[in-house]
């Protein structure tokens, strides 16, 4: 038990933290804690893609003319870090339109506690 | 039996939706408004009629149009069934716009552009009905007629007739998805919706799934028909205008349920499979049971129109109790009272409208005496009740003679009681109108007159209709060589 | 033109860019510029539907990479279907939507128009891509501009879209947390490839959680009940015109999506016999049409009625996903298509009543019917199709699903579909009530509204027409695009 824990540790790892990331934008009340949940969330899938990429003795996925091309299993599998480029980017702009948003709301409101503003808006 | 390619169906269909079109565009001038319902009116019966030789010949126009569902098409044909819903209803609407111009106007009613757009759209679709050559396209009709009537049943907006609008269409929206789901049910079992004399299940759909199959259809299309226990909307959409109630109730959306039957038992189902699988006992008692306990409803009721809705339903029932039983005498006697009943029964509620533009009473307890004074509209209902009772010498006897030698042929005596006694029963609801309006004592001080012209023609029209095919059952629209017609095809040997 | 399944999303992504540029400098090119692209788009998509039908699914490699390599965009009869679709929807809400937004935000047309046209862009590259990954930038990209443009209007649309924000990136990340163990699995991102290698390993348990993971993220998107609790708000308090373009379109990528998983990448054995996942879509959405359409007869405020009606009718597509088999699959593109059309025309409508009498509480509608005949009229057309009577097109797409429901033998679910009728009926008919006959207590909103202006009255008719002819030539629409799709997957 302890032995599979330790082989697989970045897939609980990353489990753990997708897990605290969606309590975070369920659970918490104040909207910024939202976003950072979300974000928390969001990087833990990133890591869990990138640790896929992993092969054990292998380098950095750039062309190391000592090694040569012929064996790949001394490459990382480059696909998943070019993938999640792309995905951290969505990160960044998903960041951006809820800050932007969040600005809005703060600025009318006055508060970023969500019970608070579900009342006022309510009424 | 052949069908031959033909427009004129089609025509039938679209003539009253372009009559509404124009209807609704001459909406500021209502003389021409007016006009354009009564051309309307005339040139779909007229293209009806001219298909009537061809019908009797056997040679049955017919016109299939695009597919509206992969392997179904929307198709129609001028069969002798459809004919005979086609040609009453044609007719009848007809004198229905004369005699709603003259009570539309004795009254001043408002919105009368809608009251004729949705007349004609009305018609159309029972055109539609009448002459669908598919359980679709029959489907497709039956559910335009009832969103086509609602306006129709809450022309007087007021908070009662939205209620009975909202009854109306709760009875008759569950009753159009009911079909729907019998149809599509119809169409798994046997990969074909098409209408065919002697029915298309037997032999291809599994003897236990046929039951609850017809139980389906019966719940479907008994909502339209008015089977007890479905036919509390009947009452209640009396609210509507009188020539609403009339066409509508009486000759229309009552009928297309009742047609519905004919066509479901006489060309899905077929007779003698029907009779198999139990569902016409079923049926019988249950038409047998609608006759009694609504000409028992009939006599205590004080509004006229409420009256005169329960001996629709009592009427209906006949219909029913017709193309239950397996017999040709039952079914010519059945199909001749869609005809039948559809004249007397507009007859008096053309004189309960006649009545009400006159004297603004609405119930029998205050029409006594109005016999003397309105001569012509009582001495119509007077004519048309002996019918409806079904003594000679009106087209009524014709019917419940036909009907009870059926009962006997099929071998169900019990029946022939029930319409026996049910006779007796209209009686009791019928003539004691008429005994209150020429022979008691009027307690008003007012002299009341007859209608308009415009409202008198049509009844006394109709009046005397009923007395013509009493008297000559096959004159002029050959009802009974049309109905005789689909009772040998239905029961192709079976039955006596 | 063999890269006519790339020129639909690029040229959507450049009109975009252009009109932003153009636009800091002269906000009145910004409309006639985004016209162009949409209709660009949209003769684009329907020359692909045309090819399609010809000559088959037509396939673009990026760069020239083929498959498994490159990402590979593919136009067949399914995405020829919905792009079609979304860029003549999307064509009507913008033509409708000048007025509006000027009436509404007129300091905010540069990026509200640009936002637009991103989002287009990035709905036709989640259509026509062939890529897993590809399909989640494109997801993102048209989700983003989504809640921007939400969130630009009154004070309550942010507070609506932040719970959109939140509960769509929850989905979003779904789809990639499945798609990367897809990856894992097969070693291929690229659908048609992944088809190919998923039946040798049909047990794996890995497999079973990326379709968990996939579905799950593509419900929060769709707002399939439970996960539909974004949407209410969103419809409700975005500025109407918005509301007119998204609500038709954004929820039935969502669906394609589904589709597309279920088509072309998990065939339906699979979706069946090892995990059945579809009979639970079928069951939440069972449950979901009935308690949204409850819900929705309790709303006063029209906009919110609507909105719970929209959940409802996603559920009658998900209905037709779950049953998986070919009638209810037709019956659920059809509803994809149908339902366009209805929602836009009656969010259109709504839009036009707020205009014209900012109005959008439904008591106090009464008597409108008189004074706006031609929207009442379209308002009447819509109201009947979604009750689903003939010949409108509501009703067939409801004949395919009873079809479907009995040729799975699911009594409840064909109960379900037909009841849901009566419940609709319900709702819009008191609508109708209102607005045709409870004579008007002479509220000068009420008697000074006419019909909106042209530019937004024309969409409306055309949408309601629509209806009417989409019903009536609904077989040619399953004949010649719907059956292929379905035969594709059984």
């Amino acid at each position: 038990m302890f032995q599979v824990l330790l082989d697989h540790y970045p897939y609980y790892l990353s489990t753990a933290l997708i897990v605290i990331g969606v309590w975070g934008m369920l659970a918490k009340h104040n909207l910024m804690k939202k976003v950072i949940g979300m974000n928390i969330f969001q990087t833990a899938i990133i890591l869990l893609f990138i640790s896929s990429s992993v092969k054990f003795g292998a380098t950095v996925p750039t062309f190391d003319p000592k090694l040569g091309l012929e064996n790949t299993a001394l490459y990382v599998n480059p696909l998943p870090h070019v993938l999640m480029l792309t995905a951290i980017v969505v990160m960044v702009a998903t960041n951006g339109v809820a800050f932007a948003i969040l600005l809005l709301i703060y600025r009318r409101y006055r508060t970023l506690d969500e019970e608070e503003i579900l009342r006022r808006m309510r009424e | 039996m052949e069908a031959h390619s033909s427009l004129k169906p089609l025509v039938a269909v679209l003539v009253p939706l372009l009559a509404s079109l124009l209807i609704m565009l001459s909406g500021k001038r209502p003389n021409i408004r007016e006009l354009w319902t009564v051309l309307g009116s005339v040139a779909m019966f007229g293209i009806v009629f001219s298909m009537l030789p061809s019908a009797l010949g056997s040679k049955y126009p017919e016109i299939v149009l695009f597919t509206i569902s992969p392997g179904i098409a929307l198709a129609f044909r001028a069969d002798t069934a459809g004919i005979i819903f086609g040609l009453s209803a044609s007719a009848l609407w007809i004198v229905t716009s004369i005699f709603s111009i003259g009570y539309m106007r004795s009254l001043s009613e408002e919105k009368q552009t809608r009251y004729y757009t949705c007349f004609a759209i009305c018609l159309s679709s029972a055109m539609g009905i009448a002459f669908a050559a598919n359980l679709l396209t029959f489907v497709i009709f039956y559910e335009m007629l009832t969103i086509a009537t609602y306006p129709l049943v809450i022309h007087k907006e007021s908070p009662e007739a939205i209620q009975a609008g909202r009854k109306y269409l709760a009875y008759l929206l569950t009753g159009g998805l009911v079909l729907i789901i019998a149809t599509a049910l119809t169409y798994k079992y046997t990969g074909t919706l098409d209408f065919s004399p002697g029915g298309f299940l037997s032999g291809v759909v599994e003897q236990h799934n046929l039951l609850p199959l017809f139980v389906l259809f019966l719940v479907g299309l008994g909502m339209k028909a008015a089977l007890i226990p479905f036919h509390s909307w009947l009452p209640t959409a009396m609210i509507a205008p009188t020539p609403v109630s009339a066409l509508l109730h009486a000759v229309a959306v009552v009928k297309a349920g009742v047609f519905g039957f004919v066509r479901v038992i006489g060309f899905v189902f077929g007779p003698t499979l029907f009779h198999e699988i139990g569902a016409g006992n079923m049926l019988a008692v249950m038409a047998s049971i609608t006759i009694i306990a609504s000409s028992l409803l009939a006599m205590y009721q004080n509004n006229l129109k409420r009256r005169l809705a329960y001996s629709t339903v009592v009427h209906l029932g006949y219909i029913l109790l017709g193309v239950a039983l397996l017999s040709p005498s039952a079914w010519v006697g059945g199909l001749v009272h869609i005809a039948n009943h559809a004249a007397m029964k507009i007859t008096l509620f053309f004189c309960a409208g006649a009545i009400y533009v006159k004297t603004h009473c609405e119930n029998i307890s205050e029409l006594d005496g109005i016999g003397r004074q309105m001569p012509i509209t009582m001495g119509a209902f007077a004519l048309v009740s002996i019918g409806l009772v079904g003594m000679p010498p009106l087209n009524g006897f014709i019917s419940k003679w036909f009907l009870g030698q059926g009962t006997l042929a099929a071998g169900e005596g019990i029946y022939l009681i029930v319409l026996l006694l049910s006779g007796l029963l209209n009686a009791g609801y019928l003539f004691p109108i008429v005994r209150r309006a020429f022979f008691a004592q009027s307690s008003k001080r007012t002299k009341f007159a007859e209608a308009s012209i415009l409202m008198l023609a049509p009844l006394v029209l109709t009046a005397l209709i009923s007395l013509f095919l009493g008297l000559v059952p096959d004159g002029i629209f050959h009802f009974y060589s049309l109905a005789g017609n689909v009772a040998t095809s239905v029961l192709a040997g079976a039955g006596r | 033109m063999a890269q006519l399944p790339a020129i639909i999303p690029v040229s959507l992504l450049l009109s975009a860019f252009v009109a932003f540029l153009v636009g800091t400098f002269s906000r009145s090119l910004v409309y006639p510029i985004t016209l162009l692209g949409i209709v660009t788009a949209l003769v684009t998509a329907v020359m692909g539907l045309i090819r399609v039908l010809q000559d088959g699914a037509q396939h673009y490699y990026f760069g020239g990479w083929p498959p498994p390599l490159g990402i590979e965009y593919v136009l067949d009869h399914l995405s020829g279907f919905m792009t079609v679709l979304v860029m003549f929807i999307a064509l009507l809400s913008v033509i409708y939507s000048r007025r509006s937004f000027l009436q509404e935000v007129p300091e905010k047309i540069v990026p509200l128009y640009s936002l637009v046209l991103l989002m287009l862009a990035g709905l036709t590259g989640i259509i026509l891509t062939g890529d897993l990954f590809n399909l989640y930038v494109f997801l993102e990209i048209a989700s983003l501009a989504a809640y921007a443009i939400m969130a630009i209007g009154n004070d309550k649309a942010p507070v609506a879209v932040i719970r959109y924000v939140i509960m769509g990136t929850i989905g979003a990340c779904f789809y990639l947390l499945g798609v990367g163990f897809i990856y894992f699995a097969t070693g291929s991102l690229n659908m048609g490839d992944v088809a190919r290698i998923l039946p040798g390993i049909y047990g794996s348990r890995l497999i079973v959680v990326a379709m968990t993971f996939i579905v799950i993220g593509m419900a929060l998107k769709m707002a399939l009940f439970p996960l539909h609790i974004w949407l209410p708000d969103v419809y409700t308090y975005s500025p109407s015109a918005v509301v007119a373009l998204i609500a038709p379109i954004m929820t039935k990528v969502g669906a394609y999506v589904l589709i597309r998983m279920l088509v072309s990448v998990f065939l339906p054995n699979y979706l069946t016999s090892v995990l059945p996942v579809t009979l639970m879509i079928g069951w939440l959405a069972a449950v979901g049409i009935v308690a949204m359409s409850i819900m929705a007869i309790a709303q006063k405020d029209f906009r919110r009625m609507l909105a719970y009606s929209s959940v409802a009718q996603i559920c009658y597509v998900a209905l037709g996903i779950g049953l998986a088999n070919p009638f209810g699959l037709i019956g659920a593109l059809l509803h994809i298509l149908n339902h366009a059309f209805m929602k836009g025309c009656l969010f259109q409508i709504s839009g036009g009543i707020r205009y014209r009498a900012g109005l959008w509480q439904i008591p106090q509608f009464a008597g409108l019917g008189r004074h706006m005949r031609w929207t009442m009229g379209a308002f009447t057309v819509a109201a009947i199709s979604m009750v689903g009577i003939p010949p409108a097109c509501g009703f067939f797409s409801k004949w395919y699903l009873v079809l479907g429901c009995i040729d799975a033998g699911n009594w409840v679910f064909a109960v379900v579909v037909v009841a849901s009728s009566l419940l609709n009926a319900v709702y819009f008919f008191r609508v109708l009530e209102k607005v045709y006959m409870v004579p008007s207590n002479n509220d000068s909103t009420v008697t000074a509204a006419s019909d909106p202006p042209g530019e937004m009255l024309a969409p409306i008719l055309v949408l309601a027409s629509g209806i009417i002819i989409l019903g009536v030539i609904n077989a040619v629409i399953v004949t010649q695009i719907l059956e292929p799709i379905v035969s594709l997957a059984f």
